[in-house]
């Protein structure tokens, strides 16, 4: 195996300028960009000198948006932003909504929302690491393990009716409780799936073709990972493990036993196999937030927060109190108190922040949304240098870099 | 038995060794039913896309197994996800590059009209800039709408007249989106 | 993980510092602290290279405008963190409309490169020292600042969605 610095030595000096270098096109719809970024890579033969990202072609203005919706309005363009794993986003917003609205919610409540949310994490590390086979050669993996995407996508629909923009959730809880088939469902997944993912890892990882392509590719050391501001696997990949959820716990995550696995070189063998373990954790997380679910009393699902959680809706027809606050909370007539808040939850391809300015009116004032994979993605030059462009590939389809959330 | 489905022969007099048609009707019934789908997946629509066309839901079953990534090889675009302003030349330049007979079907509500995003950077409809033949609704559509819509497709194809492209009304459509 | 209180991080930051720059705490637990723009870079810079507070991390960095504010209508805001102490510091830097410029901190850290691309984008701010300010998710060719109060949401040059048809 040549290391990445060989691969270095080896592009010519750009002195001999008798052979020009080439410049090639990757984008912007091309089928291995999974979403559309244009990148002009500077080639010196098949070897990769400079790449150069333009992104923004499906820039949606987010945040302009923002600024004319009320607080519940927003969580639909959350769902947008990472569209793999709707939920955490979902779950990150009324968590920013709820710091600063002072909500306090109960223990249940955040449990309910740990399990969708592993569950949602298990859902975008299907694609991303199946994905990340089908780009070295191996589709029938990526159709074999999707079912059971499609499996958590069933179990969404029993506690939100929607699929992949699933705008889950309240402020201070969810819309309902989860019915028995939720449960059922789960035990089912978390029974079934395991043999299947456990058969798509024999399947890559230590097989010797996959493990040729993907061994010292995109490798990045962790001193530049932080300064390139990576976070989530691709950071714990190059070593460090820091994972929000226990560095800055949120939705109690305290009260949960998991492991955070990190790897070595940063490479993208090392990022697959970082997801492959987080896949791991994640089924513990689900199927301890389940128990803990079961053990407490049922019928708990939201905060006591009538100002802002909306009222249900047979009441709504019959009360005239319900019908009011109903009123005030969809036209966003509840007063926010003014001020400044960051909050942040780990999503499935890093930290997803929300920085919120209230100036106590309907609308926030202003909404920053801190999307990992804007961040990250810029490394993406110096990380393929001196590589093949078959390796570039990989590479990119290993980052996770999902083009929703990329252009806000 | 079987389980292989054949479809039903177009109308036509029939004896003992022979069978007689219109070509149209031929030609139309084996085009709807081998279309090369290009997808233009942009964002979260192409998910349901994924979903469409793995395991679950399989669009295979409708001719259309095969993913053409070229333009050049491809019947049917079909646009997904949203489309913004900087998008908007590129998908134009992606259809011209398609060889006719060419159809394209516009999934999600981005797609249709915009959608959610009533916004100074996105582009209200990719009916805009290139025509389109089916709409699909929905925010994302589920993949059974998706399959609905090539089903839609199939129909219009089905159908099309084989004179359809070169006639002077093809024409004047496509001079209206200045499509070269 | 050891947590730090605000008096030791003031205390640490005059020791070393001696442009008065004072740091205050958030309900949320958050660092505040409000800067003159020049002061910015060297604050940061120090924050980078000290090791007692760590603070080396640019989580997010965004503009903010407030147009109400005579002289200080954009806000630059930085959110920096310290993994070892799992503290953040926002940092705030405010520039008038006429002339809003602002060191770029991509000398320090990579990850600002994009972010300030993409506040300019936004907002105009001039990035004194960056290397490639250009626009990144708008077109090349748009003219505004997008996320300026004044911009509108909708497509001025829309001809559908006509507002009679909606009442308005
Ligand atoms: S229609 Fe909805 S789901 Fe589809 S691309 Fe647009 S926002 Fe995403």
């Amino acid at each position: 195996m040549k290391t990445n610095l060989e691969f270095l030595a080896a592009i010519k000096s750009p002195d001999k300028p008798e052979i020009p270098y080439n410049t090639l096109n990757l984008g912007p719809t091309h089928p291995a960009t999974h979403g559309i970024f244009q990148n002009v890579l500077t080639m010196d033969g098949e070897r990769i000198v400079h790449g150069e990202q333009t992104v923004g072609y499906i820039h949606r203005a987010f945040e302009k948006i923002a600024e004319r919706r009320p607080f519940y309005q927003i969580t639909p363009l959350t769902d947008r932003l990472n569209y793999c794993s709707a939920p955490i986003n979902n779950t990150g917003w009324f968590l920013t909504v709820e710091k600063l609205l002072g909500v306090q919610v109960p223990k249940r409540v955040d449990y309910m929302r740990v399990m969708v949310m592993e569950l949602a994490r298990i859902a975008d590390h299907i694609i991303c690491n199946s994905i990340l086979g089908v780009d070295t050669g191996a589709l029938t993996g990526f159709t074999y393990v999707y079912q059971w995407r499609e499996f958590i996508y069933e179990i969404y629909e029993e506690i939100c009716g929607a699929r992949l923009t699933t705008n889950m959730g309240r402020i201070g809880g969810f819309e309902r409780d989860f019915n028995a088939i939720v449960f059922e469902k789960t035990k089912k997944f978390l029974k079934e799936f395991p043999p299947v993912w456990r058969e798509f890892e024999n399947l890559l990882s230590r097989n010797r073709i996959f493990m040729d392509r993907t061994i010292d590719t995109g490798g990045l050391t962790m001193e530049r990972a932080l300064n390139y501001g990576f976070t989530g696997p691709n950071l714990r990949a190059c070593g460090l493990d820091y994972d929000l959820r226990t560095a800055e716990p949120y939705c109690s995550y305290e009260d949960f036993k998991f492991e955070i696995p990190v790897g070595t070189t940063g490479d993208t063998y090392d990022r697959f196999v970082v997801r492959n373990e987080e896949i791991w954790q994640s089924l513990s997380l689900v199927e301890q937030a389940m128990n803990k679910i079961q053990a407490l009393e049922a019928g708990v699902f939201h905060a006591d927060c009538d100002k802002y959680y909306l009222p249900p809706k047979q009441e709504v027809y019959k009360n005239m109190e319900a019908l009011i606050y109903h009123f005030k909370i969809i036209m966003g007539e509840i007063d926010a108190p003014v001020g400044e808040v960051y909050s942040a939850v780990e999503g499935a391809n890093g930290e997803l922040g929300f920085y919120l300015v209230s100036d106590g009116g309907r609308t926030p004032y202003r909404l920053h949304f801190r999307r990992p994979c804007f961040i990250y993605y810029q490394a993406f030059p110096e990380m393929v240098r001196g590589q093949l462009l078959s390796d570039a590939i990989v590479v990119m389809s290993s980052l996770n870099v999902i083009a929703g959330e990329l252009d806000a | 038995m079987s389980t292989v489905k054949i479809v039903e022969a177009p109308e036509g007099i029939g004896g003992q060794g022979f069978f007689a048609t219109s070509l149209d009707s031929v030609v139309g019934l084996a085009r709807k039913n081998s279309i090369w789908p290009l997808p233009f997946a942009t964002s979260c629509c192409g998910i349901e896309f994924m979903s469409t066309m793995s395991s679950h839901y399989d669009l295979a079953r409708f001719g259309s197994e095969r993913l053409s990534f070229t333009p050049r090889q491809a019947d049917l675009l079909m646009v997904m996800g949203t489309i913004a302003k900087k998008m908007g030349p590129v998908l134009r330049q992606v259809y011209e590059q398609m060889a006719e007979p060419k159809w394209v079907i516009a999934v999600g509500a981005c797609a249709s009209s915009g959608g959610i995003f009533d916004t100074y950077s996105v582009l209200q409809g990719i009916d805009r800039i290139i025509p389109v033949d089916v709409y699909v609704p929905g925010c994302p559509p589920r993949p059974e709408q998706i399959i609905e819509g090539v089903m839609r497709i199939q129909d219009l194809i089905g159908k099309e007249s084989l004179r359809r492209r070169n006639s002077e009304d093809y024409k004047k459509l496509l001079e209206e989106y200045m499509v070269k | 993980m050891e947590p730090i209180s605000l008096e030791t991080i003031q205390q640490h930051i005059d020791s070393h510092l001696s442009n008065g720059i004072q740091i205050s705490q958030d309900a949320f637990g958050v660092f505040n602290c409000e800067l003159d723009i020049k002061h910015l870079y060297q604050f940061v810079h120090f924050l980078y290279k000290d090791e007692v507070l760590a603070i080396n991390f640019l989580t997010d960095l965004c503009g903010v405008h407030y147009p109400d504010q005579k002289n200080k209508e954009i806000g630059v805001v930085y959110h920096l963190q310290s993994m070892k102490h799992q503290l953040r510091l926002r940092v705030k830097v405010f520039v008038s409309e006429n002339k809003p410029e602002v060191p770029s901190l991509t000398g320090i850290y990579g990850s600002a490169n994009w972010m300030e691309r993409e506040t300019y984008d936004f907002y105009g701010v001039q990035f004194l020292g960056h290397p490639n300010l250009k626009r990144i998710l708008n077109m090349d060719e748009m003219l505004a600042f997008p996320m300026r109060k004044e911009f509108p949401l909708e497509d001025p040059n829309r001809e559908d969605k006509i507002d009679y048809q909606f009442g308005r």
